[in-house]
């Protein structure tokens, strides 16, 4: 059968010509593109982050002395407990959305890589967490009157809010289809997280206090960028095999 | 023939641990601290042993994702396992020492608290086993959580010291003379003890192991008929 | 030319084995149909062949390659269970979504060219949670067929599917088949599965039990198979 065998060839042929289309960078933004679509349709999870997240501030109000400028500054510190907690439930539903209809199948037979699929939600959640966070900064300013420059706050979230996605979407692939998965997540992902949660607390409790996060605090910064590097460097290699085994 | 070494290693390690004791029992106490500083001994080399166990279940884990072979993965379990049991005898041992010297069950010392962030990571990885029924799938994910857990352990480490040297607070153990070197050849030997100890543990848990897997054969089995 | 070829495949959960030994050939053109009871092998083995599972000894081969390769993987489309689509997207969304993921030349077109072979160019931009259960199956093979793919693996295509679906899914395999593309179905409607096969291969315990062309006979008796070599 001659059009059976050139088949293949053609299909190669045609595939080596849609390389552009298929590049790295623009399948990431695809895949990133779809969560990003998906979730804002319903915007369930990212509407339950942020109830849960100023629900939580509004208790701090009973457990502190508010009139205690310290204590003011450690509640700065206390920030990223909210942003971790609020930001496993956005999390959680990374690779869970993808159960319904089986999808996850779909997506690991398209010929797109493991490391793609995970850059791709990573970076979805990463915008989603860091829009939560967002809006969390100006109500704790509002209730606490604590605020913080913006242009170092910035730095601290992008690398805390890094490390919560980068761990909770690996993770998110690992518990995806085991039993008390919205319990299991948190589990493990919270243990993992301490030196970044750790470095996170630091650098926003000196920031509340007025000192500048490049000052001697500036260890804290590499502490986080080296553990996003290294983590973002592991959950790449790994993920293939979480995915398909 | 392996129960006789299994019995042959656990003879030599209950019988190291009695000499140890004894030549414990008559050191003379420290200086500073008394005979709560004996304490020492179990502390300290029970933190070594789970760390060659956390050791272990790494390259086993690492083995297993390449080799794809069961044995790999019944060694990480029990390693793990063992491991978790030795850092539990030093976070209690460290608990004990607290309380005899400040009355507190519990101090922030950058050790202490690092070896309670990694017994947290390592019963998640027993949780996650527990959560995936698939013995495949279980090997595999519980194998890319072990490298994980491992890559974080030094990372846990420095971050807690980094803060403790920011902000300092009571440090533990520490002898305010040189220690003597009778004391450091006990030591040793404590810790060559409870590796023993550590061996056995690990090999009877491979067996219930082996055995999980040949019931779990059954049953699909039984199910297929 | 032969397109798939199962060459002594063997599958373990744990130490018990889902497939055994099995060994098996698709040339291009073709339609192999997989028969079998429930808890044969069929999914296990459809789902290996699709490369979502590795298979602890032998090998899959498609069109001589590994089918976890990124280029094997822009010829096989795949039906399984699920409709493999988003319930908060639109069909039109969905299927540009995986127009993109194949890197197809023209998503917006292909999607079109495609709604409108499925039936479902006035329901673009519906969202498939809205859809009936026939219009989720025709998506789901509008997704499967959209990058043109030389390997189509249809995991019981024909359950659950309504009448104008299942007109669809005959139309589309039996243009398929005449363009030399390669199907294997696993399948318990025999009748609809058995006109479109030119082979069969029945799967028993994890093993193939027979693996022959497909007779006039078998299609007049679907249950011929099973009673001559099931057990």
């Amino acid at each position: 059968m001659p059009i059976a065998r050139e088949l293949p060839d053609v299909a190669v042929k045609l595939a080596q010509a849609d390389r552009r289309r298929s590049s790295f960078t623009r399948l990431v933004f695809v895949v990133m593109a779809k969560d990003l679509r998906a979730e804002l349709r319903t915007k369930e999870a990212v509407n339950a982050s942020l109830a849960f997240a100023v629900v939580i501030l509004v208790l701090f109000n009973f457990a502190f002395d508010l009139d205690d400028a310290a204590t003011r500054m450690i509640i700065g510190g206390l920030l990223w407990l909210v942003f971790a907690f609020a930001g496993t439930l956005v999390l959680n539903r990374s690779f869970a959305r993808e159960l319904p209809n089986d999808c996850l199948d779909a997506l690991v037979a398209a010929p797109v890589s493991g490391a793609t699929l995970f850059l791709g939600k990573a970076l979805a959640n990463y915008v989603l967490v860091l829009a939560v966070e967002l809006v969390s900064l100006p109500v704790f300013g509002i209730l606490y009157n604590v605020w913080f420059p913006f242009g170092q706050m910035i730095i601290i979230l992008a690398l805390g809010t890094w490390a919560l996605t980068v761990i909770g979407t690996v993770f998110s692939a690992l518990t995806v289809n085991i039993r008390l998965r919205e319990v299991m997540l948190p589990m493990l992902t919270y243990p993992m997280l301490v030196p970044a949660l750790m470095g996170a607390m630091v650098l926003t409790a000196q920031l509340a206090a007025g000192t500048s996060i490049w000052g001697e605090s500036a260890t804290w910064l590499k502490v986080l960028t080296g553990f996003d590097v290294l983590y973002t460097a592991a959950a790449l290699a790994l993920v293939e095999t979480v995915l398909v085994g | 023939m392996r129960d006789k070494i299994l019995y042959g290693m656990g003879l030599a390690a209950l019988f190291l641990l009695g000499f140890d004791i004894y030549k414990i029992a008559n050191f003379p106490p420290e200086a500073a601290q008394g005979a709560i500083f004996k304490i020492i001994f179990f502390h300290v080399p029970a933190a070594w042993t789970a760390m060659v166990a956390a050791g272990t279940a790494l390259v086993c884990s690492i083995l297993f994702l390449m080799k794809k072979d069961f044995k790999y993965d019944a060694i990480a379990v029990a390693s793990t396992e063992v491991g978790l049991a030795f850092l539990a005898v030093n976070l209690v041992t460290g608990s004990m020492w607290g309380h005899v010297i400040w009355g507190i069950w519990w101090t922030w010392d950058v050790r202490l608290t690092s070896a309670l962030v990694c017994w947290l990571l390592y019963a998640g990885y027993l949780m996650l086993r527990h959560a995936i029924e698939e013995p495949t799938q279980r090997a595999t994910y519980a194998a890319v959580f072990s490298i994980f857990a491992f890559l974080d352990v030094p990372v846990v480490y420095f971050s807690i010291r980094l803060f403790r040297t920011q902000h300092p607070g009571p440090v533990f153990l520490s002898s305010t003379g040189s220690f003597p070197p009778d004391w450091g050849m006990v030591l040793l030997l404590n810790w060559v003890a409870l590796l023993l100890l550590a061996i056995v543990m690990t090999i009877v848990r491979l067996g219930h192991e082996q055995t999980q897997r040949e019931i779990d054969y059954v049953r699909r089995m039984a199910h297929a008929l | 030319m032969t397109a798939v070829t199962v060459d002594g495949v063997w599958k373990f959960y744990g130490d018990y084995p889902a497939l055994r030994d099995v060994r098996l050939d698709a040339e291009a053109g073709t339609c192999l149909a997989l028969i079998g009871r429930n808890g044969a092998g069929k999914t296990t083995l459809l789902r290996t062949i699709a490369g979502f599972a590795k298979p602890g000894k032998g090998a899959i081969r498609i069109f001589g390659q590994e089918p976890r390769e990124t280029e094997t993987r822009r010829h096989i489309g795949v039906i399984g269970h699920g409709i493999a689509v988003y319930d908060e997207l639109s069909a039109y969304e969905n299927l540009t979504l995986y127009a993109r993921l194949y890197g197809l030349l023209d998503p917006r077109r292909a999607a079109l060219e495609w709604l409108e072979q499925t039936g479902l160019e006035r329901v673009r931009d519906g969202l498939v949670r809205e859809f009936s259960r026939g219009m989720r199956q025709r998506l789901a093979v509008a997704r499967a067929f959209l990058h043109n793919p030389s390997v189509l693996l249809l995991d019981e295509p024909f359950t659950a599917l309504d009448d104008r679906a299942i007109a669809v899914l005959q139309r589309l395999l039996r243009e398929a088949l005449a363009n030399g593309k390669t199907v294997i179905m696993s399948t318990h409607q025999l009748r609809e599965a058995l006109e479109l096969s030119s082979h069969v291969a029945l799967l028993n315990r994890g093993a193939v039990a027979f693996h022959g062309a497909c007779t006039a006979e078998m299609v007049a008796d679907p249950g011929w198979v099973y009673a001559r070599y099931g057990d």
